[in-house]
């Protein structure tokens, strides 16, 4: 009998932070004592905490080790492993009882207790690489009970009554869009695509169902192509996630070696095939019609809606496009029941939604949270707060496509249209969390000039418009703005969004405009008094000495890597501006306080 | 595999196989295994434990784990099965009386009060 599992994360955050080397060292180790036959090593998905990472989970116990390097494995091995005492220095600190062998459950710790798991159910559980385990989690028991007991069209108001709306961004009704594309079974060629693309910065829930969870993604295709009357369909995943495609083949050649895929399904008659296709990073192919353009093997550009995919899509045929997350969703509602889904969330947001919390936030990581929680408990308990005590600021969710979310509207609830009323959107779930230190105008340039380079150029608006609102936020930010700047980002920011093609241009402006509009101070701050609050934006900053703390030492004119300080030993020296880079050297090695960011 | 029933027929053999990281087990069962537990001969009872478990298809029911020194060294090998809020004590084991163990208690539910703690 295997009496131990160890849980070790494979996701991409742990496999760059070393957890390949620490797999083959337990692995090792496990062997030299003898255990082979009792403990089980697992590569996992990712667990979430990934700012914890390298993870390792040992189960029965459920002892959750954190940043694990190579030298702890023979610890783990001969301390826990063999004489069964957890090794108590490396378990993350809220699970420690005192006084105790045991540990606590990680689903009692704050970042894992308000959590609800759906999408990734089983991310951090089962091997991704072995479909067994995913069968053990009750694994394409969906698509067998929708084939042998369901028509096409109870799977298709299943998921319209579950209330399941599109992860991806949009928000669109998932059984909308399957029922929009059901005309005709059996006699068009209709296809069913699956957007991994996931170009927006500081996103990775996607990749993590991917690398975590695979077979759930094919499964829930198979299951819409069984409801739209599709047999073939396509992942559209982009290059940049090479573990994510790697276990997708695997995936995809097991499902066929067990007949999951293929011909004949469950002997009913039903074929349906997976294709994968690997974008090269395009944000813009992200987009439903660029995206099927892209798969055609042509190059990436939108192109006007209607006809709409469920009409005209891929190859000219019937297609429909969802989300990763989505369709991760999918299973769980048709083994659950469409009640059960809606029964969590909010009127007219069902379900969770997984986050990808970046920034500056204790617990990075990935979270899966009822719809209707709000932007505190996400940041405050999960999240574990604001490191080194600084204040909270804002929230960006929806990446360049969404906007800032001030302090003040902290308690919001998350869903779709709690996010639209406060002048952001929900988008695919980055949520990137800003402190004191973070400078508005900096952040909505950051935004802006990645829509500036991932502009596909088709339409006028967004390729020179969006150029433009650049040049004069980097005007601002070098402190020659004017007052009259700020209309002008404003007026340009609406025709732009009021005339793009398509969804990269007719949301690129949200950020300025966002951040116009709850931090209009700010911007006034560097426009007419040439400086910025935060510290940030270094044409606007002055790097002075105080006379009365300087005791002449002449360490910083010696550290200042253009000469600007001069001065006599044992007299205040002085920061000549013009000379001065800015780069803050003098500040950080003066050993007085002497010397400030004004 | 063309049928639902072959399909759940690899769920029910794997689901035992993955059911040790969700817990909620029926049994779990401790063995001693600090140096004292060792040295008083743990190692061939959690063999023996765990080959038993095995034989008799009770890894869905049954987790083993290992605890340290519970200061009763002079009774090691020490096993403890915890069901519920019970706890039974086994002290001096052998890889007999330890597949007696599981056949009796763990199988059928019958604790071999002979063997615990109290009856030394
Ligand atoms: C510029 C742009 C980028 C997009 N990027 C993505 C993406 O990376 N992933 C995604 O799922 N949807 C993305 N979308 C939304 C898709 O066009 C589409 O609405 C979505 O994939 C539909 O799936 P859903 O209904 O399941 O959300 C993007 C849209 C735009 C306009
Ligand atoms: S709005 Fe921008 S990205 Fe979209 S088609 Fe026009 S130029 Fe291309």
């Amino acid at each position: 009998m295997i009496r131990s599992h160890v849980l070790i994360c494979g996701g991409t955050g742990c496999s760059a932070s070393g957890s390949n080397g620490i797999r083959e060292a337990m692995e090792k180790e496990i062997e030299k004592a003898g255990l082979s036959s009792e403990v089980k090593v697992v590569q996992t998905g990712c667990f979430g905490l990934c700012a914890l990472g390298p993870i390792m989970i040992v189960y029965p116990e459920g002892s959750f080790y954190s940043r694990v390097t190579v030298d702890d494995v023979p610890e783990i091995v001969s301390e826990h492993l063999v004489k069964g005492r957890i090794v108590k220095r490396l378990v993350y600190s809220e699970t420690v009882v005192e006084n105790s062998n045991d540990v606590k459950s990680l689903n009692e710790t704050n970042f894992y207790k308000k959590q609800k798991r759906i999408a990734l159910r089983n991310c951090g559980v089962i091997d991704p690489e072995n479909i067994d385990e995913y069968i053990a989690r009750d694994g394409y028991q969906a698509l067998g009970k929708v084939l042998t007991e369901m028509t096409p069209d109870e799977v298709i108001q299943t998921i319209l009554d579950s209330g399941l709306r599109g992860r991806g961004g949009g928000g669109f009704p998932t059984g909308l869009k399957w029922k929009f594309a059901s005309g005709n079974r059996g006699k068009v060629k209709k296809y069913v695509c699956c957007n991994a693309d996931e170009g927006d910065p500081g996103a990775f829930m996607d990749r993590s169902v991917l690398e975590g969870d695979p077979h759930a993604v094919l499964e829930a295709m198979a299951i819409a192509g069984y409801a739209i009357g599709a047999d073939e369909g396509y992942i559209y995943v982009r290059a940049e996630y090479p573990i994510a495609i790697k276990r997708l083949e695997i995936a995809i050649g097991q499902a066929h070696e067990y007949g999951l895929l293929g011909n004949d399904i469950f002997g009913t008659g039903f074929n349906f095939d997976i294709h994968l296709r690997f974008g090269a990073g395009a944000f813009v192919c992200g987009e439903e019609t660029a995206l099927m353009t892209s798969i055609e093997g042509n190059r990436g550009e939108p192109r006007p809606r209607p006809p709409f995919p469920a009409v005209k899509g891929l190859f000219g045929k019937p297609t429909i496009l969802n989300n990763v997350e989505t369709y991760a969703n999918i299973c769980q509602i048709i083994l659950n029941g469409p009640q059960w889904f809606a029964s969590m969330g909010t009127e007219k947001s069902k379900g969770t939604k997984v986050f990808a919390l970046g920034g500056k936030i204790n617990h990075t990581g990935l979270v899966e949270v009822p719809m209707g929680t709000t932007l505190r408990e996400v940041i405050e308990e999960i999240g574990g707060g604001i490191p080194n005590g600084k204040k909270f600021k804002a929230a960006q969710t929806g990446g360049p496509s969404g906007g800032c979310i001030p302090a003040s509207l902290i308690d919001t609830p998350i869903d779709y249209d709690n996010l639209i009323a406060i002048g952001s959107m929900m988008g695919s779930g980055g949520l990137i969390v800003m402190d004191e230190d973070t400078c508005m105008v900096d952040i909505a340039r950051f935004f802006l000039d990645f829509t500036v380079d991932e502009s596909c150029g088709k339409c006028t608006p967004c390729r020179i418009g969006t150029k433009r609102m650049l040049e004069i936020l980097d005007k601002i930010i070098a402190g020659n703005g004017e007052l009259s700047d700020l209309d002008e980002l404003e007026e340009l920011g609406n025709y732009i969004k009021a005339n793009s093609l398509c969804g990269l241009g007719q949301t690129a402006p949200n950020p300025v405009l966002s951040t116009l509009k709850r931090f209009r101070d700010e911007y006034v701050a560097h426009v007419v008094d040439k400086k910025c609050p935060a510290g940030v934006c270094k044409a606007l900053l002055r790097y002075v000495i105080d006379p009365d703390k300087c005791k002449g030492c002449t360490l910083c004119a010696r550290k200042c890597p253009v000469g600007a300080i001069s001065g006599t030993v044992k007299e205040p020296h002085k920061i000549d501006p013009t000379k001065c880079i800015k780069c803050g050297l003098c500040m950080a090695n003066c050993k007085f306080g002497a010397i400030s960011k004004q | 595999m063309k049928t639902l029933a072959e399909l759940s027929a690899i769920r029910e053999r794997m689901k035992s196989k993955v059911s040790v990281r969700e817990g909620g087990n029926e049994y779990l069962v401790k063995v001693g295994m600090a140096t004292c537990g060792i040295a008083a001969g743990a190692r061939p009872v959690m063999s023996a434990l765990l080959d038993e478990v095995s034989a008799q298809h009770l890894e869905e029911t049954v987790h083993v784990s290992q605890t340290g020194c519970i200061g009763i060294c002079q009774y090691e090998p020490v096993v403890e099965v915890f069901k519920g809020d019970e706890k039974f004590t086994y002290v001096k084991m052998t890889p007999e009386k330890m597949k007696e163990v599981v056949d009796s208690h763990l199988k059928d539910g019958k604790p071999l009060y002979q063997y615990t703690i109290g009856s030394m």
